[in-house]
């Protein structure tokens, strides 16, 4: 059986970061394993700009974004494995993978990176009334297909939610000569970027029903029209309220589901809020040695977060190794979230892991309007940020100091808490 | 000219079509669809029924218990998988005990094999998720599931394969009776045959109707079903259907033979025959059912609905044989539940009557074994290795959810009456029916499909007709 001291599961934007990292921090031994034809991820079909901003202090489009790290990960000859599906992790590290150049082959690894982003929702999941017809595709299908195989899905567009990618293709099908009628979002506001609202509908006068769902789909070969209604504050259509569209094609971006299947396999805890693995300060799950970033670990919404925490976890895969495992007893502050945040990550931290300076990251459940972020050691409040607004739809993070760690040697629990003062 | 020509290939016309392939006649079957197994053999509970339900002495409870015993027999010669899970009627009130007394005697004179009612304790042993409510249930150990797209593909290759001519996208739009036999107008032309087999399924009202005085209605009744993600399989052991009570008639609850579950169906009239639109009003009735019977159910775990039709006869019982005023004309119309159980036996017994009219002779020819699409994860690591080693396309997954390889969707390219659409791949192959319900191998799929069938994408459809996947190319209208 082949042996490497970091296996990485994915070989996206996470993946990648992660690979560089781990890299920089010393180790040698280190293989990506990627199902599709070539590194980069969903960056690959994320053909318009607006990635890098925070990590390259300019707008690139996301494979130009993917490219700076494809180059970084040729540039330190790291090894990966293209068109190869992982099919299995056992707890104890060894990976089961198959292509069609290497067949089904097993790899035992000292440490695992898991970074296998995420899946869109479709419309199964959903129980949306109505016919089955050819027409109806999630946004991140529509966008591979238009951006990736030069393919028109329709020309007479409705979209369901309001995510980042609908939001994106709604420009791009409109940009392609498609007509968007309407998007159509079932919370009261909308879960993708502020920035994306203006750019890609407002820019483009494409109406956003807040508070709509679809209730019907017509079309028993091809998708003919749908229909639309307000709902309730329970989620519920309210008669009397429904619209119907002719078109062609429904596009949906009703929410992105972090794809663990293979971390469940191996047993990893995982957190039922995010979907993604528990993880404690260093990104590392339940299983001692195996870590997590990205997408894998709670959706993001820009891609220079993901890179940022794909880095941590790499440069904490490599100590994990070059330790040669750090599986002692640890001492594990709970981190909690009230008033607002409906999850962290991390949820547990190690004061004596915490680097110079921390980042937990988490997201609001509704709407909030001039309130504070503040954060408690035990009982005292070691921060304090004013935030105008905030919402479910963009991510939030606080900066942790090892100072504040060093001054509390018997730190029992840590709360970040949105209050009003 | 044809000695026999079946319209409509679905599970009925297909088992029909494979048993008359045990005999030296020219066959041919015909459908309006794209492919085999489109219309009520497609969307259905997907069980094997013991046969406790059906009327005693009626023709459904006799096919019923015959098909049931026929199938073990038949999935092995056919390599189709099939499971006797069992089925459970569950009793949800004392007070309903004598009903399902009678549903047990009913079974009795029916002829089921093993069949007992179990009290709660036992109950519970054979059923872990099963509601503390329950007091008794009938337990049918011969029940079993299937999987009703691969049956009916396996009935209609190895007839294929055994002779019989298949005439798909062919709508039979008019039918007349000549000298000779039977002419049928088509939208591919005209078909001229001996006999006719009226196997339409919601359809076969009209085709009696056409030939016959003595009218027949069949009324489209819509099932809409939940079916949840495989990590719920283990959720029911058997097949768990409520008794009916003063709570309604309420849904099943099943394991399917790939390891979902299966949540439903509804019963409601319509009158579009091509009414398979789940409605919000369906979906919740199952929804509110669901749970009767067993505590916790998954339900959130819902990776698609859909709902079929059964063909529901006025006198909900099986019409099979010649139509008194239409010699060389042969009904196999009312075929609704327990249609799939009987599948087999109406085949045999279509195919004994016109052994008999037309003296037919044995194929010498015949083969009853069928080689299904080979399935890797059913391989050992060392087997599955050596096969990726020769055949490297089943190393390349397409199907991340399911885990199907390209190897897979050739094979259900070219096989015998090999998959020419979307559907048809995913029906084949399970490619796209897992949890993200093809949101990945869409674009990968209609890739090989179009290659290995030679044609643009952009000819590329869901189910044939005008179910067109694309409509262009990007830059067309800028």
């Amino acid at each position: 059986m082949e042996n490497y001291d970091i296996v990485i599961i994915g070989g996206g934007p996470a993946g990648l970061a992660a690979a560089v990292s781990a890299y920089d921090a010393g180790a040698r031994s280190i293989l990506i394993l990627e199902r599709d034809k070539k590194l980069g991820g969903i960056l690959e079909q994320c053909i318009h700009n607006g990635f890098g901003l925070h990590t390259f202090k300019e707008e690139l489009t996301g494979p130009e974004y993917a490219q700076r790290y494809f180059d970084q990960v040729l540039e330190r000859k790291i090894e990966y494995r293209l068109n190869t599906m992982v099919l299995d992790i056992s707890a104890e590290k060894v990976i089961t993978a198959m292509s069609r150049t290497d067949g089904l082959f097993e790899i035992q690894a000292g440490s695992v990176i898991l970074a296998m982003g995420c899946r869109e929702r479709s419309r199964g999941s959903l129980n949306i009334p109505g016919y089955r017809p050819a027409g109806i595709y999630t946004a991140g299908t529509a966008q591979r297909l238009v951006n990736m195989e030069g393919m028109m899905p329709g020309r007479e567009v409705v979209i369901l939610g309001s995510g980042d990618i609908g939001l994106i293709m709604a420009r791009r099908m409109t940009l392609e000569g498609a007509k968007v009628k309407v998007v159509a979002e079932l919370l009261p506001y909308s879960g993708g970027l502020r920035r994306n609202i203006v750019q890609c509908l407002d820019d483009y006068d494409i109406p956003l029903k807040l508070s709509h769902t679809v209730i019907d789909i017509e079309g028993k070969e091809r998708v003919e029209g749908i229909t639309i209604a307000e709902v309730d504050e329970k989620r519920r259509p309210i008669p009397g309220t429904e619209e119907h569209y002719t078109c062609d094609t429904l596009l949906l971006s009703v929410g992105l589901i972090p794809e663990n299947e293979l971390s469940r396999g191996m047993g990893v805890k995982i957190n039922p809020v995010t979907n993604g693995p528990s993880v404690n300060e260093s990104l590392e799950t339940s299983i001692p040695g195996v870590f997590a970033a990205g997408n894998v670990l709670h959706v993001h919404d820009l891609v220079d977060f993901v890179s940022e925490e794909a880095a941590s976890a790499g440069r904490n895969a490599a100590a994990y190794v070059q330790a040669g495992g750090n599986e002692e007893a640890r001492h594990e502050v709970p981190v909690a979230a009230e008033g607002g945040p409906r999850y962290t990550v991390p949820v547990t931290i190690d004061p004596s892991r915490v680097p110079e300076s921390l980042t937990v990251r988490f997201r609001v459940g509704d709407i909030i309007r001039n309130h504070f972020v503040s954060v408690y050691f035990d009982q005292d409040r070691v921060l304090h940020i004013k935030r105008p607004i905030m919402a479910p739809g963009e991510m939030e993070e606080v900066k942790l100091k090892k100072q504040f760690f060093d001054e509390r040697p018997n730190l029992a629990k840590i709360t970040i808490r949105v209050e009003e003062k | 000219m044809y000695d026999i020509v079946i319209i409509g290939a679905g599970v009925t016309g297909c088992s029909v079509a494979h048993e008359l392939s045990r005999y030296n006649a020219k066959v041919c079957v015909v459908d309006k669809e794209e492919d085999v197994c489109c219309g009520t053999s497609k969307a259905n509970s997907a069980i094997i029924h013991a046969g406790f339900d059906a009327a005693a002495g009626s023709m459904m409870a006799k096919l019923n218990i015959l098909g049931n015993r026929m199938m073990g027999d038949l999935a092995e010669d056919l390599d189709i998988p099939f499971k006797r899970n069992g089925s459970l009627v569950v009793c949800l009130f004392e007070e309903d005990r004598p009903q399902l007394q009678k549903l047990y005697e009913n079974g009795l004179a029916n002829g089921v094999e093993q069949l007992r009612i179990v009290e709660k304790e036992e109950l519970q042993s054979l059923e872990p998720n099963i509601s503390p409510n329950a007091v008794a249930a009938l337990y049918a150990p011969t029940a079993g599931i299937i999987c009703p797209f691969t049956l009916t593909f396996a009935l209609a290759e190895n007839a294929y394969t055994n002779g019989v001519d298949f005439k798909l996208n062919t709508e039979v739009t008019g039918l007349h009776s000549t000298k000779d036999g039977w002419v049928l107008e088509t939208s591919n032309g005209t078909i001229e045959t001996k006999y006719v087999i009226n196997a339409a399924g919601v359809y076969s009202d009209v085709f009696h109707n056409m030939v016959s005085a003595k009218k027949i209605h069949i009324t489209p009744r819509r099932g809409d079903y939940f079916l949840l993600d495989k990590n719920t399989g283990n959720f029911a052991v058997q097949t768990i259907f409520p008794q009916p009570s003063k709570l309604g008639k309420g849904v099943l609850v099943s394991p399917t033979i790939h390891g979902n579950t299966i949540v439903g169906p509804t019963a409601i009239d319509i009158e579009d025959k091509e009414g398979t639109n789940t409605t919000a009003a369906g979906l919740n009735d199952v929804l509110s059912k669901a749970g009767s019977t067993v505590v916790d159910l998954p339900i959130r775990q819902v990776i698609t609905s859909f709902a079929g039709l059964r063909a529901h006869e006025d006198h909900h019982e099986f019409v099979i044989g010649e139509v008194e005023d239409a010699p060389g004309f042969i009904d196999c119309a009312g075929i609704e539940s327990p249609g799939l159980t009987s599948s087999p036996a109406i085949g045999k017994m279509v195919g004994d009557l016109l052994k008999e009219k037309m003296s037919l002779e044995p194929n010498p020819n015949f083969n009853g074994k069928r080689k299904g699409v080979l399935n890797p994860q059913a391989l050992s690591k060392e087997d599955r290795a050596r096969l990726i080693k020769e055949h490297p396309e089943y190393g390349n997954i397409i199907c991340r959810c399911e885990g199907i390889s390209e190897g897979e969707l050739l094979d259900a390219i070219h096989r015998p009456l090999g998959a020419t659409s979307l559907d048809g791949l995913k029906r084949r192959t399970r490619q796209g029916t897992g949890r993200c319900q093809a949101g990945f191998c869409t674009p990968r799929a209609m890739e090989i499909l179009a290659r290995e069938l030679h044609v643009e994408q952009s000819e590329l459809t869901k189910c044939g007709g005008k179910s067109k996947l694309i409509v262009g190319k990007t830059k067309e209208r800028i």
